[in-house]
């Protein structure tokens, strides 16, 4: 199982021992010297009960870790497990940058708290391809110019995929519908859906 | 997002003790509304109790009563068979609302639970008395294109975002509420409150009290009915002014009548009083339109929303001709 040491300074649980025994040394002397001594250790102490443990799988590969509770799954995936091909639109939900699967439903991953994902199944747009090979959406993306600036693109794909795998891609209309929670400013959105239509033509598992 | 302290539990009866006992404490479901809030600072729960592990996911038909549990997922209901066959008008509804990601996400009970979109609300910096009660309304006299019609208050001319709860509201469902003492039911139209001069209390729950289901009794609203969401874009978008129709049509007069609207008030608006003119009438345009004006008898503009006079009355004679050309 993967382990990722979220404590950046890399404090064991022993150091942190020393630091309390350090606060209670502090506590005796005049405020001015706690105040300019104790904000690092502080820092630490918090860190230390408000981490939560957090298992969980992305792109099948297990990873036990330790987060805030008011870390997203967005910040999670990006700041922690440096898996940057989801990308931070709006973060409040409202342009679908960010999609990934949840247990294979697509969800705004910057409204979901990390801890909130405990034992679940994460999928990101780096687990889509089959290792050089592209998922067939990303390869229809390419050959349908589904993007310009291709900021929106991981979330554009994702939400796609599930868009097929829901029954929602059966027409122009209906694919519009369904893919509305990804907003597109370069305004591909014509290519996205002949893109996605294709892919349902073809009717490939995907 | 200032930080909170985050517990889950699997005990309906742990869930609300916990949040009773704790004034800083609050319930989180999906969380598509609340983490949004909480990032922009609109809200700072200290403790979150995190309920999507409660035995709340049951879609049953039992006694001819729909039993809908409150961390049913938008899209879950959305798609389930009975709902489609028996609800389509709440099927409608749900579909219109929001984005295929939040429908996924987002439960029953936090769609009833949401809170206003009303910019000034969302705006730490600006006056709202639904935010933080006393410090006055921006909207009256500010940019209220969005705002209500029906219902207002000289303290908040919010509206209730929902449109699931559009649909709720004319199919007559009911709310079943667990606190700590018990369960209680009350009228899903008695759920949400006007703003009054309470506009910080969006509904009647009490704190610690949570939702766990909805019940809605079967009828014979499932073939001319139609849900009309008017926006600014033609999806994913809140409602300027939306309406759910249902009519029961026999021998072409009018036997059973639903009309609630949405984006016009600050909960969502039954339309009593053009229900009561229908009933008994044919199902024709003078009668649609008649029915259009009793509805807007009490309606007030505050400027920038003085369109939804118009645009309400048209939406629901709209609503009604297409529900009534329904085969």
């Amino acid at each position: 199982m993967a382990e990722i040491d979220t404590n950046q300074s890399g404090d064991t649980r022993r150091d942190f021992l020393k630091k309390s025994t350090l606060i209670t040394a502090l506590s005796l002397t005049p405020l001015t010297v706690l105040k300019a001594a104790d904000n690092k250790v502080d820092e630490q102490f918090a860190e230390l009960f408000e981490k939560i443990p957090l298992n969980l799988k992305v792109n099948n590969k297990p990873f036990s870790l330790k987060v805030e509770p008011r870390v997203t799954l967005l910040d999670l995936l990006r700041e922690q497990l440096r898996l940057t091909g989801t990308k931070k639109g709006c973060d409040h939900g409202q342009c679908g940058a960010c999609t990934v699967h949840v247990d294979g439903v697509r969800v705004n991953s910057c409204l979901s708290l990390a801890v909130m994902n405990e034992g679940k199944s994460i999928t990101t747009i780096e687990g889509l391809a089959n290792g050089d090979v592209l998922h067939p959406m990303q390869a229809a993306f390419i050959k349908h110019d589904g993007f310009q600036c291709g900021y929106c693109t991981p979330g554009q794909i994702m939400s796609a995929v599930a868009c097929i795998r829901e029954g929602h891609a059966n027409s122009k209309e209906e694919i519009r519908e369904y893919m509305s929670g990804n907003i597109c400013r370069c305004g591909a959105y014509p290519n996205i859906i002949d893109a996605i239509q294709e892919v349902k033509e073809k009717g490939a598992a995907i | 997002m200032i930080n909170f302290q985050y517990l889950r539990t699997t005990v309906v009866k742990t869930a609300l003790g916990l949040v009773s006992k704790d004034p800083k404490a609050t319930f989180i479901a999906g969380g598509t509304n609340l983490v949004d809030l909480m990032k922009r600072g609109v809200t700072a729960p200290e403790k979150l109790i995190d309920i999507n592990h409660l035995p709340l996911k049951q879609i049953e038909l039992k006694n001819n009563i729909l039993h809908i549990g409150a961390l049913v997922s938008n899209s879950a209901l959305a798609e389930n068979a009975i709902v489609a066959a028996k609800f389509p008008l709440l099927m409608l509804a749900l579909q219109s609302g929001a984005s295929a990601q939040l429908r996924n996400v987002a439960t029953v009970g936090g769609n009833m639970m949401q809170r206003t979109r009303c910019g000034y609300f969302y705006d730490t910096t600006m006056p709202c008395n639904k935010r933080e009660p006393g410090t006055g309304c921006g909207a009256i006299g500010g940019y209220n294109r969005m705002h209500a019609i029906f219902g207002t208050s000289a303290s908040c001319i919010a509206v209730h975002p929902s449109d699931m709860c559009v649909g709720l509201a004319a199919l007559d469902a009911q709310v079943v509420i667990a606190g700590t003492k018990g369960e209680r039911k009350i009228n899903f139209v008695d759920f949400h409150r006007l703003a009054g001069t309470t506009p910080e209390k969006d509904n009647n729950l009490q704190k610690g009290e949570l939702i766990v289901r909805l019940e809605i009794p079967v009828n014979n609203l499932n073939k001319h009915i139609h849900y009309l969401k008017v926006r600014d874009r033609s999806s994913y978008a809140f409602a300027l002014v939306s309406v759910a129709a249902a009519l029961e049509i026999k021998d072409g007069s009018i036997t059973n009548v639903r009309l609630a609207m949405g984006g016009v008030a600050h909960k969502p608006w039954r339309l009593t009083t053009a229900e009561a003119f229908l009933k008994g009438k044919t199902a024709t345009p003078a009668n649609f339109e008649e029915a259009a004006k009793l509805a807007m008898k009490d309606a007030k503009g505050f400027g920038e929303n003085d369109f939804k006079l118009k645009l309400a009355p048209n939406s629901i004679i709209e609503a009604l001709t297409i529900a009534k050309s329904k085969a």
